[in-house]
């Protein structure tokens, strides 16, 4: 049944945003539809298939197993924060590179739990890699370019955040 | 990895796709991402009975819930008929549509009984809740080995699709042996990662019905709508945004579809629904459940004489858009690419109390082809021949092509256009080192460990016709527009149309854009189908290109003054040939020039062509597919080791994106084969409703896959000699892994049912002979 609203304030990509919500409402429909942030998409809304990761905190959060009420307080990253204007993230530019996505409907929550993942730890092995992929579904790639993907984007993201970074053997991303 | 070379033509280039960077911002526009300012919010009421009479239906507590503006019964939308079929109008299927909403009758559960609308979609939910159905249970029918009486009059058997050509008693007179098998597909489906939605607003002031969320088939959609809701064709638009995969589930015209139209128009508000996960694993169409008893007569050197093959069609609650077309693709497929000099196939098209099925990539060839090879499996092991050698025995040869089967598919007559079967096996064989495999895994099975290879083979159809057409014009500021009435379920339709026009025309692919899935900017549309995209949409954008090249190359030669015959196009310009530095004029010019300088006719202005393909039949891709799998005795878990997908695509306009397209269509079929299943109990309850029960592969699951794209037999029937690449790689799957399965645990014909999950596999293990060289356990033979 319908219950009493709540004002919270939630803090997402660094920008405020001040809503009423139900207490059972999730973070993922609050960010989708009363913060208007379209990217996090809803697959299964139970947990297994990963589409709606955000990062809470830095962490990987299945948005749909959290109620927003929840998350006040914390800072909360979507794919919508992932660029720097016209400047793509290195995972979003390796997915693009690597042929990672077809629909692209689950690519969001990969891009989520990937940058989660290797903010937390740049020097993941392949193994590993694997591992934290293996956390979500797609159902239109079987994979393989998305591990690519990853790769190559870990491997820029440590060469940007690298303390030489001037050095000729830096390539672009797309080369 | 994406690339663009600019100095040689863009099609067949592996270049970036056009679709992707809104994709990676997150700035997609997915069914649930559209919304209208008051917009209700729809529920259905579903029902929670297999089979069962409709008592009675209490709205009363739902009508006095708040935000509940709306509860509609069968009885509120008395005057919509039944979901008709889209193609052919089969009448003797007619009595088994299904109604938009249960009409005293429920036959599965999850069958739309009620409609809730209200004007928040947690409201919705709460007050859908609230609706009380009571039901008067009836036995359920939950396989199609039996049959009973659907409705008064009719049979749960809809029809038998009988097909055949040859002396099939005299082939079987003939044999030196009969095979018999007893083989079954699991019921499994699409499942694409975003769940349908639909949202519809009436435009008053136009009195048009818009529906987006469209996908797939908006035109054909567009006049089933009309139909149903008889209205003018012109009242109604669907407009396709992104949609989040396909796989010929979605895209179909569902109940949903239709309520949200008649709702949008009644209520007088825009009406949204977005389907939940647990709804779209009983509600969306599954697929593949078959049941096949098919013998073959077979010569001494393991010649098929002929193939006998009887099967039952487990279609589920009610027989949706597509008729009966997945029976006709199997009767009309299954053959392969084999010679099969007679052959008879009868399929029973059976109603049951499940979730209704249709097509799931490759419908009805995925399920064929597991049944043809493993008979191929059984042949070789009945005759003690090598498997590959029987195989190559039955080929059809290079030099049979064009090779015409007395045998439709999709009202089209089977004849493959072009194909060397024979040799994409030899190439396949030695792209994969078989014979040093073959050591490896004798190798291994010495040291204790089940291995096994297996492989398939198959032929694929795509690009049905008839026709299709595009328009393409270019701005004055030399930016192009390709109008389609394709549709994009995400498989890189943009960026493949781009390509061709570019290629044709001379211009940069990512100066171009792809319009498509929008029914007020083209009146034809054949949507995304099928396969048939890059085939028909195409070629037809060729033939427009080639036109506007032709009006281009004419204006220039008179704004340069100089002789046609020595212009060409590049960048978007028209330039003298063998001058680079002599003047040139830009398309965008050409086309302000035009619309300056009208022709006197009536035509449209500006630089513009429109083009359309004509195709009188289809063609026919083919392939091989090998795998190697481990079994682990332990667990009963396969894990697939290696896996070959060698696929002819007649000319692969993107070859990065037709990998992608085979990649991921494996991912399905290795899903289909080992994991994926909707499984009820007995008396129809379904026990498949999240993604904890219908386990769709994973990373972990899918092996690394090497791709053997190949360009040996490019179509007759199209001017780039493309063929489709939609369906390769799923189709041979189920095959190939049963027969790599039997091979691991040593017991010819041991795999006889698609999923072989850890609990089938560990049966077959516990009945299997220890003895490896005691085979054909699950076969019956009689020698002649």
């Amino acid at each position: 049944m319908s219950e009493s609203l709540v004002d919270i304030s939630l803090t997402i990509n660094e920008t405020e945003y001040r809503v009423s919500v139900e207490p059972r409402y999730t973070l993922a429909d609050v960010i989708r539809h009363q913060c208007g942030l379209t990217g996090t998409h809803l697959g299964c809304e139970h947990g297994v298939c990963g589409t709606c990761n955000v990062l809470v905190d830095g962490e990987p959060v299945r948005a749909c197993l959290m109620f927003a009420i929840q998350a006040q307080g914390a800072k909360i990253r979507t794919v919508e924060g992932l660029s720097q204007g016209d400047t793509l993230h290195a995972l979003q530019q390796a997915f693009m590179d690597h042929h990672a996505l077809q629909c692209g409907f689950c690519t969001p929550g990969f891009l989520m739990l990937l940058t989660g993942a290797l903010e937390t730890n740049p020097d993941l092995t392949d193994a590993e890699l694997r591992d934290v992929l293996s956390s979500n579904l797609c159902r239109c790639t079987g994979y393989q370019n998305i591990i690519l993907a990853a790769r190559a984007g870990a491997d820029r993201m440590k060469q940007l955040t690298s303390p030489m970074p001037e050095t000729a053997t830096l390539r672009p991303a797309d080369a | 990895m994406a690339k663009f070379d600019p100095d040689v033509s863009v099609i067949g280039q592996s270049v970036a796709r056009l679709e992707d960077p809104p994709l990676v911002r997150g700035q997609g526009r997915f069914a649930a991402d559209v919304s209208f300012p008051g917009q209700l919010h729809m529920r259905i009421v579903r029902s929670s009975m297999p089979h069962g009479r409709i008592v009675s239906i209490d709205t009363t507590a739902t009508l006095q819930m708040p935000g509940v503006v709306a509860v509609w019964t069968v009885a509120d939308i008395a005057d919509i008929p039944p979901i008709g079929f889209r193609d052919t109008r089969v009448e003797q299927l007619e009595p088994y549509r299904q109604p938009v909403l249960a009409d005293g009758v429920v036959r599965y559960v999850g069958e739309p009984v009620a409609a809730v609308f209200a004007d928040d979609a947690y409201r919705a939910e709460d007050a859908a809740d609230a609706v009380i159905v009571e039901f008067e249970e009836w036995p359920s029918i939950m396989t199609a080995d039996v049959t009973a009486e659907f409705s008064p009059g009719h049979s749960t058997e809809a029809m038998v699709v009988k097909q055949g050509y040859g002396d099939i008693e005299a082939a079987f007179g003939a044999a030196y042996a009969v095979v018999e098998l007893d083989l079954s597909v699991g019921r499994h489906s699409g499942v694409p990662l975003e769940t349908r939605g639909a949202i519809a607003r009436h435009d008053a002031v136009n009195d048009i019905i818009e529906l987006h969320g469209a996908a797939k088939v908006p035109h054909r959609n567009r006049e089933q709508l009309a139909r149903m809701l008889d209205r003018p064709l012109s009242s109604i638009h669907l407009f396709e945004g992104h949609v989040g995969g396909g796989f010929g589930v979605r895209g179909e015209l569902y109940p949903e579809d239709v309520l949200v139209c008649l709702a949008s128009l009644r209520l007088g508000q825009p009406v949204k629904w977005i389907e939940d996960r647990r709804e779209h694993l009983i509600a969306t169409n599954h697929s593949r459940q078959q049941r096949h008893r098919i013998k073959a007569a077979v010569d001494r050197g393991g010649q098929i004489l002929g193939l006998d093959d009887v099967f039952f069609h487990d279609q589920g609650a009610y027989v949706r858009t597509h008729g009966a077309r997945v029976l006709e693709m199997v009767s009309g497929m299954l053959p392969g690419p084999y010679r099969i000099p007679a052959y008879r196939i009868a399929g029973h098209y059976r109603l049951t109390n499940k979730t209704p099925c249709a097509t799931y990539r490759s419908p009805g060839r995925y399920e064929g082809t597991f049944v043809r090879e493993r008979m191929m499996d059984a042949v070789a092991s009945r005759l003690g021949l090598d498997r590959v050698e029987v195989r190559r025995r039955n080929l059809i040869s290079q030099s049979e092509m064009p090779y015409e089967r007395d045998l439709q598919a999709l009202g089209d007559d089977v004849i493959y256009d072009s194909g060397d079967y024979a040799g994409l096996l030899d190439r396949a064989l030695d792209r994969i080192g078989w014979p040093a495999l073959l050591r490896q895994v004798e190798q291994r099975r010495h040291n204790g460990e089940l291995v096994g290879l297996g492989l398939s083979m198959f032929v694929e159809k795509s690009g049905l016709g008839p026709k299709d057409g595009v328009f393409i014009s270019v701005d004055p500021q030399g930016d192009i527009e390709v109008v389609t009435g394709g549709a994009s379920l995400g498989q890189g339709f943009e960026t493949v149309i781009a390509q061709i026009c570019a290629g044709t025309l001379g211009c940069d692919y990512r100066r171009i854009r792809v319009i498509h899935g929008q029914t007020n900017r083209i009146a034809n549309g054949i949507g995304a189908h099928a396969t048939r995209a890059t085939v028909m949409t195409g070629s037809a954008t060729q033939v427009a290109a080639w036109k506007l090249r032709d009006r281009a190359l004419d204006a220039a030669a008179e704004l340069l003054q100089a002789d046609r015959a020595d212009l060409t196009i590049a960048d978007g310009e028209v330039r003298h040939k063998n001058q680079r530095l002599s003047p040139c004029v830009a398309l965008g010019d050409i086309s302000a020039w035009i619309s300056a300088h009208p022709s006197g006719t009536d035509a449209p202005g500006g630089l513009n062509a429109e083009g359309w393909f004509h195709t009188e039949h289809m063609n026919y891709p083919y392939g091989v597919h090998i795998a190697l799998v481990k079994v682990d005795p332990s667990t009963f878990a396969v894990k697939v080791e290696r896996y070959l997908i060698a696929y002819d695509v007649g000319r692969a306009v993107n070859p990065m994106m037709v990998e992608g397209q085979l990649v991921g269509g494996l991912a399905q079929g290795l899903g289909g084969a080992l994991f994926e299943e909707f499984l009820y109990d007995d008396r129809g309850e379904p026990l498949s409703v999240t993604f904890a029960d219908y386990l769709i592969p994973t990373l972990h699951e899918i092996p690394a896959v090497e791709v053997l794209l190949t360009e040996d037999a490019p179509s007759p029937k199209n001017p780039l000699g493309i063929k489709g690449a939609g369906e390769g790689g799923v189709n041979g799957a189920g095959a190939a892994i049963a027969s790599a399965i039997d091979d691991a645990i040593q017991c010819s014909g041991a795999v006889t049912a698609l999923p072989v999950t850890p609990a089938r596999l560990m049966v077959l293990m516990a009945a299997a002979p220890k003895n490896p060289a005691a085979k054909d356990r699950s076969l019956s033979v009689a020698d002649h």
